[in-house]
């Protein structure tokens, strides 16, 4: 359905299973993208939004392990942990996911890592919640700023009027 | 539009309406179906729906009797917004993943392109 000759990332959340499909390609190999998310001191330079602090506590990225972190912006701190289910080295990581401000809600990710030749990658992200309205949530966190400038200016209409 | 948004998440943010909405979902219902489950007055959930038809999520034929309620499809433009905004922040986790990966194979800027005689291959096979 989605042609993928460029690299941006591309999404599908299918209405009526509680899933996310993330897709994007990388222009390195395999064995560095895969690298850049099992070593610790690698993935605080690109996981989570550009404006939090990521502090790891655990990150044991092997069959079996465990993480554990927190993002952390002024005095908000989000954690997160989970367990790596499957570690196979340069082809796909299995984990859980839980946001510990949400400790009922856990999603499984399963993330694979294709080798698309002439040292390129392409990266595929399923995640499964338990319910949609756990998915619904995942996908609306991120709308948390705009609802609150929605607020704002809400708020200031309010008060011109 | 932006105004649009804001008052559809303020209609949102209550949780009879959200559950309201859930209802509307699986078909249309009227006010006094949609009354039953909830310990209020039929007036009660009528200025509810009055918040989400202002929202412009649900609407109400003017034909029929029964008068049921209709969940419009703004809230899948809504629900498209949320995943455009999520597709985003991933796309700039990623961005910074290209740059730690361009760090670790030694391709930030020293090396100079070396892709350019891949470039001519297949443009994707999607139909």
């Amino acid at each position: 359905m989605t042609t993928t000759t460029h690299p941006e990332t591309t999404i599908s959340a299918d209405p009526a299973l509680p899933t996310i499909h993330i897709t994007r390609e990388f222009d390195a190999p395999v064995d560095a993208v895969f690298r850049a998310h099992v070593d610790p001191e690698l993935v605080v330079k690109w996981l989570g939004p550009r404006s939090v602090t990521m502090r790891v506590d655990r990150w044991d990225a092997t069959t079996g392990g465990a993480y554990r972190y927190v993002h952390a912006r002024g005095d908000e701190e989000y954690r997160f942990y989970g367990s790596f289910h499957e570690v196979r080295p340069g082809e796909r990581i299995v984990q859980t996911f839980t946001f510990e401000g949400y400790p009922d809600g856990v999603a499984l990710e399963t993330v694979t890592f294709e080798d698309l030749g002439g040292g390129r990658t392409r990266l595929h992200v399923v995640s499964v919640f338990e319910t949609t309205e756990g998915r619904d949530a995942a996908l609306a966190s991120g709308m948390e700023t705009g609802v609150v400038e929605g607020y704002e200016r809400l708020d200031e209409l309010v008060v011109e009027g | 539009m932006d105004d649009q948004l804001s008052r559809v998440f303020s209609a949102l943010a209550d949780p009879i309406r959200r559950d309201m909405v859930a209802r509307l979902a699986v078909g249309d219902a009227t006010v006094n179906e949609l009354a039953e489950p909830y310990a209020v007055t039929v007036q009660a959930v009528s200025k509810h729906l009055k918040v989400l038809e202002d929202a412009g999520l649900v609407s109400r034929s003017k034909q029929a009797q029964r008068r049921p309620v209709h969940l419009e499809a703004e809230v899948f433009d809504l629900m498209t917004k949320w995943i455009e905004r999520y597709r985003r922040e991933a796309e700039q986790r990623y961005r910074r993943l290209d740059a730690v990966l361009a760090e670790m194979t030694g391709t930030a800027g020293s090396a100079g392109p070396v892709e350019a005689p891949e470039q001519s291959r297949v443009e994707g096979e999607a139909s």
